[in-house]
Order: C-alpha cells, then structure tokens, then sequence
C-alpha cells in the first residue's frame, strides 16, 4: 500500500531553476508549494568549497554534480532505421541532478530570443516565402510574442544580477551593446565584466570587417549585487572553472545563490530530497492531474495529492514523465500524429582556433559567461536569401578558462599525442584562443522523442529513446556560420587558424551544449502543441510543463533566458487568472 | 538547529537503492528554516598514495600501459613524458576505483556495437575494458611469436598505436580498438593534466611546462593585464612542492 500525504496546492516535480522560480512566484502568492528533487539537498560552503572546487578531473571528466547514468539515461540514435543504444557515459549534454538542476553548473550566458524567433513559422514564410520552409521542417509560432515576454526577461535578468551592456533601449540603438536585440525596458543591473586580452583583440577584429561585437551577457556578477529578493551575490573572481563546475563564490547565479535564501524560509514552502517522482496521476476520465507518485529515500511509495502539477524536471525528463505517466497522445513520426515527443531540437556548435605567437592570453583566466560575441548573423539579422538555409547563431569568444584536460588545441597537421603534440601545446596553449559558432536547430519531421523498446531504468522502466540528427539546414547554416568564424580569426592577426567544421551526424561523445528543446511544444492550437502558451496543458488544465520542453524549435541563443521567462509569464497568468478559476484553461481552445 | 538529522552523505546515490536498502529513518525534508547546513561533511579529495604498487594492474599490463604512455606523451627537455608525470599510477588508481569499476556508467545490457556517434559501447566499464583489450593487444602482437609492445622499437609502437586509433587493428568481435584508443588517450590526458592528488601530473610539472596556473580562484589581478606573463607558479588542491619539507 502507498502512503498518502496531505494534499498540497501545487507540487513541482524537480528542483532546479524552473521548479525554484514557480515556488517563489506560487508561495508569494500565498498557496502552499511542496518540491520534490531526487537529488541531494547542495549549499555554496558544503559542496561547492572554493577549497576543492578546481578540480576538473572530479567535476567535469568524473561527473560528480551530474545525473548518474546508472540510475537512468537514455537511447540515442541518429535516425530511426538505426537501433537506439543506451547513452551510458555523458558526452554531448550534461543532465543536471540534486538541488539547482544544471542551474549549478552552467555558464550563466543569459539571453533574450529575437522578436523573430519567436515566430519563426510565419516569420520566415513571409520573409521569404514557401519554399524556405521544407515540408519536413516543422517549425511553428510559439504563441508568445517578445513584448509578452520582455517584462520576464528582465524580471529574470534582475533577479541574476546580470552584467551586461543594452544594444536596445526602448527601441534606441546604443553604443557598445548588441544593436540587434529586441527593446529592452531598461539597462542590465550591472556593467559587462571586464575583457580580456583574447576577448578585446576579436573585438578589434570584428569591428574592422564591419561587424558589431559587445560584451557577452553574464550571470556571472561583475560587482557585489543585491537582487530584488534581497539576496546578495560576490563579485565574480575569473577563476575559469564555471560551466560544469559550480560557484564557490555566490558570484554565478543560481536557484542557490538568487532565490533559495528567501523561499526555504517560507513557511508555506516544503522541499523533499532524495524523492523520485515515478509519475503522475490522473483522474479516471483524464481530464486532471490529482497529484504524483514519488519513491521516498527510504524507497516507499508515497502518494502526494496536488491541485496543481508543474513538471520541471528538465525537458527531457519532463517527456519522459508525461510519456510514463499515459498523458497525451505520443508523436508519429510516420504519420506526423501525436504530441508528446514532437520537434525535438538541440544546437549545432563548431569552432575556429586562432594561435598567435607574439601574445599572451592566459586563457585560463575565465567566466562561464565571459565574452565578447556578435550577432549579425544570430537568427534573421542578415538576409538568407540564396543561401539555402534560414536561421543563424552568435560567433565570438567565450573565454571561460582553459582546463587543460579539456583544452589543449594545436594547429593543423599536429598530431593529437606524441612528441610533435607535445611541443606544440607547450609552445602554444597560452597564445591560443577559440573562436565559437553556436547555432539554431530547426525542429524536422523525423527529430522526436519517445520510449524505448528495449533498455530499462534501475527501477525496469523504459529509457527515453532519442532520435536526432542534423539536416541539411543545420549544416549549411553551421558551415556559414564557421566560415564567418574563419574571417574573424584571420582579421585577430594571429599565426594561423584551424577550423573546425561541424561533419556529419549528431555525434553523443564530445560536449556540445546542454540546450535539449522540444517535446511538449507550446503554440497556438491544441492540434499543434502541448500547451498554451500560459505552459498549461490544452488537455490538463492544471498540469504546467516548464522548462525548454516549450520550445518549438531552437534558436541561435542559449536556452535558460527564456525558459525563465516563459516561467515568470506563466506564473504571472496563474496568479491573476487561474486561482480566480482553478482548472479552467486560460487560453480557449 | 536543523530539525532535519540526515546524514546527506549516506543518501547519495539512495535512488539506485532504494528498494534494495531502506537507508534512514528520516525524511529529508525542509521547510520554513532557511538555507539548511551541515558542517563538517564536506566531501574532500582523498589523494592517493604515491610510494603503493600498482593495485589494478598485473605487470603485463603495467609494461603495456607504460609504454604507450611514453608514446603518447615521450620524453624530451619541453617537459615531463608522461612517465615522469606519473601517469601509469595516476591511471591505476582511476582503475581500482569507482571510475573504473564505472558506478556512474549506465552498464545494462543488451550490448551492441554502435555507431561511432554512439559513444562509448563497451561490455565493460573503463577498468575491464583496459584489461581485455590489452590482453587482446598482446595476443594479437604474439602471434606467431611477435614481440610484446613494451619491447618492440620506439617506430614500431608508434606505427602500432596510429593503426589502432585509424581502426586498422581487429582485436576480435568484443574488443574495438579504436574505441580502446581513444579511452587510453584521454585516460593519459586526465592523469597528465590533473590535479596532482590523484597521482598524475607529478610536482605540477605539465602545468608548468604550458603555464597554467592551476587551482586559483581569485584571478581579478590578471584579467586587464594583457600580454602579461602569469606572475605566480602553479599550484594544486594540496598546495605546492615548495610547501612541503624535503625529507
Ligand atoms: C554545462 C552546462 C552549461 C550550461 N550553460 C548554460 C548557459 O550558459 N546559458 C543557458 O541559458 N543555459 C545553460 N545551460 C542549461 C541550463 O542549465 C538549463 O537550461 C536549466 O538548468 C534548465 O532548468 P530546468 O529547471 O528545466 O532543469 P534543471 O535546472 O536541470 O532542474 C531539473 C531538476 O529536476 C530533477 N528531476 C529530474 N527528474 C526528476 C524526478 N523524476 N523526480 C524528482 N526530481 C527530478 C533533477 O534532478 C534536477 O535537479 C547549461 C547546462 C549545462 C549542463
Ligand atoms: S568564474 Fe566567477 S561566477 Fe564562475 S565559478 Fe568562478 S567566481 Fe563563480
């Protein structure tokens, strides 16, 4: 027999930024939250201590802050004539675990999509009519406009403390920033960190072929910052173990370091670690979400009733858990039928390195966030006609500390071991630096997310089967993009470059991004999407599905900017609209 | 004082347990007493014991492991070989650990032979894999009584190990070379470039010959000063050479 709680107003399944940020908004407004994490409780002095927190074999090659892959992962595959086989060591994206989620551990590159992004269905058909969007490619609108988000953008940036410079106030281009982004109500909270030598040389670079580089935006503070919570973080220190480690210094935002001092001393706030949702529970005629089903760390089954249900476990287990738990009608790639698991999307990444011989970068002075970008060719800011491909990404430096394990490029026709690697990467490792392209993955018919047939969890459940490659779009878009990066490594003046050109398939092995979307797509219509764009599901109207799982396709940004916001809209929607009506839809079907 | 007494360390990994091994009797549970604390369970690095033999290793296997070691990072005044980094050790102690022995690899079967976008598909994890493909690599240079790696020239392993990482070596059904390859150059990497308390990266001295700076973490000073050479010399988890007495 199960054991039964006391009902709660609203339970999220996951404790990262999203499950953190709906607690907030939900307690404030005064209903009664329980988060449930299968991970560890994790605080700044006891498992981040700046004492140990260097270690790049520990933290990033050992995988101590992430998901364990013993415990589940899932199948992957290129394309659906192969056989999925199980991802069993991490490689491409790193799956968050524990309090904070992959909140702990990313860069903190905080970013706005463009207006256009958001409807790149209708957007590029007009632009540049039917034949730029092939049949297979099965883009949409989100159904949320940038002026409906633009209020949570910044309310997200505020909460960060993010350093950055405006290129876009209120529709008035300004020096120094990115004069392409949509308005901005206001300034950033704090001014960009201050660049390094490899950061203001491709500045230099970028300006003489006419391009328009700034500062990277940063949850990385550059000064002491008190957000509107009244929770202050420290100035960030450089220390270039960022991304896939976690802040020893309250200077990297996170649910940690922005929210979690406020909330968990709400009384109306609960928090269960060590407890792993199974799935959630419906009523008979399906309509509602009664609550979830969780292992408790003693390994019982504990049922906990919720008038509300908010999935933010991150995307992909968000379509797991929907896929387990029965809720929707599973997508077809066949038939093109079906939702859950639909327009599954990731980014495509490559890279330029420039070696000098005369400059000392000491590349290992770094922040997960710290660059100098530009975005002419980001999304639609450039005309694609006759270029065989829409959508586009940012190229600059991010010069986030080299860890040598990681890091250690040499030029073209160096060999990877042996002696000649060996007095190259003496000779250079100080005097290189990367140019990167990070790019859009347009959603594509054959792109989805289901369950597997054959591999199991610890507890005999199914894996989450991944199909996933890149299209020819992605590549023409990605080679455009390198060769952009190519004529911006040429211009920093250095020995020589190397580029190195995303070939072939989607590859599991080297890290690449942790930006998975789709999957419970939001939109306009219940025909075309899981949710509204309130993230209320058109069939469940009190189960929410946060995260990038909302995304209909992948822009040319990095993902948690907006995932925040679209969480802070719908939030925002539910406190005005929904209590006054509980389990009604707020969008019409 | 926290109401909540759980001890956070023995719930690690309590999901992969959970039905085998009820682990406490309270719940980890927080509510209303802000940011909870525990001190003194803050999880250091143990650093391993330099003076030990081997303890995954047999001997054929060390021979093997050392020698392609030294190909793959050799010997000359630019710096440490991978030797002298003591990387062989370094990569013994990953293999006698939960590394090895791959507690965080997802290891069920059924095991098929992927594509190489696939990743890692070995039958074993790193610690088993090691040892069945250098068994298979002494068996397939024995034959017709080839010598051992260890013994063959300096030109002959390297033509041997680029083979291997070109996929030109059939070690039989179960044991991909290349695959193996690449484990063994990424295993030498990580011993080379790591944090010198897990045995590799001897006296600091491959941070050293590239100028990293190692584990610092306020580097404010050192971001404006461009084309600067890094004032301070490298230093470890566990400090530095210079701050231990000779004796
Ligand atoms: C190395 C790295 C760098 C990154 N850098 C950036 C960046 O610079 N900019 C950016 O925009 N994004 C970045 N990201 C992505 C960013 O971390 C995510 O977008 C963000 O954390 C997503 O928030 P979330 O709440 O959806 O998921 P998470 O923050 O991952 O939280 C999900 C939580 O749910 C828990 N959970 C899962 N399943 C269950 C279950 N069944 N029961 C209970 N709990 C469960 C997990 O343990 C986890 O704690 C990066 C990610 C990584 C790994
Ligand atoms: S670089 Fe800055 S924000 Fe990142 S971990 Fe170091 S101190 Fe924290």
């Amino acid at each position: 027999m199960a054991i039964r709680n006391p009902p709660v107003d609203a339970v999220m399944i996951g404790f990262g930024w999203t499950g953190a940020i709906m607690a907030q908004e939900l307690t404030d407004a005064g209903l009664n939250v329980l988060a449930i994490e299968r991970g560890d409780w994790r605080d700044t002095p006891t498992d981040f201590s700046p004492a140990y927190a260097q270690d790049e074999l520990r933290y990033y090659w050992r995988h101590e802050l992430f998901q364990r892959l013993n415990h589940d992962t899932l199948t992957i595959r290129n394309n659906a004539g192969q056989t999925a086989l199980p991802m069993r060591q991490l490689g491409s994206f790193l799956l968050g675990s524990g309090v904070g989620g992959a909140g702990v551990h990313w860069n903190g590159q905080v970013w706005r999509f463009l207006p256009s992004d958001l409807k790149a269905r209708s957007h590029n058909l007009q632009r540049y009519g039917k034949a730029a969007v092939p049949d297979d490619m099965t883009i949409q609108d989100f159904g949320v406009s940038y002026d409906d988000l633009e209020p949570w953008y910044d309310k997200f940036e505020y909460l960060c403390g993010v350093s950055g410079k405006a290129g876009n106030l209120k529709g008035a281009i300004q020096a120094g920033g990115d004069p392409f982004e949509g308005p901005r109500s206001r300034e950033y909270p704090n001014p960009p960190l201050e660049m390094p030598y490899a950061l203001t040389l491709f500045g230099q670079a970028a300006t003489s072929l006419g391009r328009h580089p700034f500062p990277h935006p940063a949850a990385n503070a550059s000064r002491a910052y008190t957000n509107p919570l009244g929770v202050t973080l420290g100035p960030c220190t450089y220390c270039g173990f960022c991304e896939k480690y976690a802040c020893g210094d309250y200077s990297k935002a996170s649910a940690q370091t922005t929210i979690l001092p406020v909330l968990m001393r709400k009384k109306s706030f609960t928090l269960r670690t060590n407890c792993e949702v199974l799935k959630i529970n419906m009523s008979a005629d399906g309509k509602t979400a009664t609550g979830v089903t969780y292992l408790d760390e003693k390994g019982q089954e504990v049922e906990q009733p919720a008038e509300m249900v908010f999935l933010s476990a991150y995307i992909l287990h968000n379509v797991r858990l929907l896929l387990l738990s029965g809720i929707g009608k599973p997508y077809d790639p066949n038939t093109g039928e079906g939702i859950v698991g639909k327009n599954y999307a990731y980014q495509i990444t490559s890279s330029v390195n420039v070696f000098f011989n005369d400059k000392i970068l000491n590349p290992f002075v770094g922040a997960g966030a710290l660059g100098m970008i530009t975005n002419d060719f980001n999304g639609d800011n450039f005309d694609h006609a006759g270029l065989g491909f829409i959508g586009g990404g940012y190229v600059g430096i991010l010069q986030t500390g080299a860890r040598p394990i990681e890091t250690h490029a040499t030029p073209d026709g160096v060999p990877t071991w042996g002696l000649a690697w060996k007095k190259a990467i003496a000779r250079d490792y100080l005097k290189t630096t990367t140019i990167a392209t990070h790019g859009a993955v347009m959603a594509h018919r054959g792109n989805y997310l289901d369950l597997d047939p054959t591999y199991k969890d610890v507890y005999g459940r199914p894996l989450l089967r991944m199909t996933f490659d890149y299209t020819d779009n992605e590549h023409r878009m990605s080679d455009y993009l390198t060769d952009r990066a190519a004529e911006y490594g040429k211009a920093m003046g250095g020995r020589e470059i190397k580029t190195n050109y995303r070939k072939g398939s989607w590859d599991v092995v080297p890290y690449q991004t942790t930006h998975n979307t789709g999957g419970a797509i939001m939109g306009d219509n219940p025909r075309d999407s899981f949710t509204n764009k309130y993230l209320q599901s058109w069939d469940v109207p009190n189960l929410f599905v946060l995260g990038a799982t909302a995304f209909p396709q992948n822009p040319g940004y990095n993902p948690t900017g907006t995932v925040a916001a679209l969480a802070y809209h719908a939030a925002d929607a539910i406190k005005r609209q929904y209590l006054k009506a509980p389990h009604q839809p707020m969008v019409q079907a | 004082m926290s109401p909540f007494p759980v001890d956070r360390r023995t719930l690690l990994g309590a999901g992969a347990l959970a039905f085998a091994v009820p682990l406490t009797g309270a719940a980890a549970q927080f509510r209303g007493d802000g940011v909870f604390w525990s001190p003194n369970t803050s999880s250091y690095p143990t650093a391993v014991d330099l003076k030990a033999n081997y303890q995954f290793f047999t001997s054929d296997e060390a021979a093997f492991v050392e020698a392609a070691a030294l190909r793959m990072i050799p010997a000359d005044p630019t710096g440490p070989s991978a030797l002298e980094a003591g990387v062989p050790l370094f990569l013994d102690r990953q293999l006698a650990g939960d590394y090895g022995k791959g507690t965080r690899l997802y290891m069920r079967g059924p095991f098929g032979k992927g594509t190489d976008t696939q990743g890692y598909q070995a039958k074993w994890p790193p610690a088993g894999f090691h040892r069945a493909a250098i068994k298979a690599i002494g068996d397939h240079l024995g034959q017709g009584g080839g010598a051992p790696f260890h013994k063959r020239a300096e030109a002959d392993q390297d033509a041997f190990l680029k083979d291997l990482s070109g996929g030109k070596v059939d070690l039989g059904s179960d044991v991909d070379g290349k695959a193996y390859f690449k484990l063994l150059l990424q295993n030498v990497m990580e011993g080379y470039f790591s944090d010198p308390i897990y045995g590799g990266n001897r006296n600091l001295a491959a941070w050293k010959m590239i100028g990293f700076s190692g584990a610092r973490y306020d580097q404010r000073p050192y971001v404006l000063a461009y084309n600067k050479p890094y004032p301070l010399p490298p230093v470890g988890i566990g400090g530095r050479p210079a701050w231990t007495a000779k004796g």
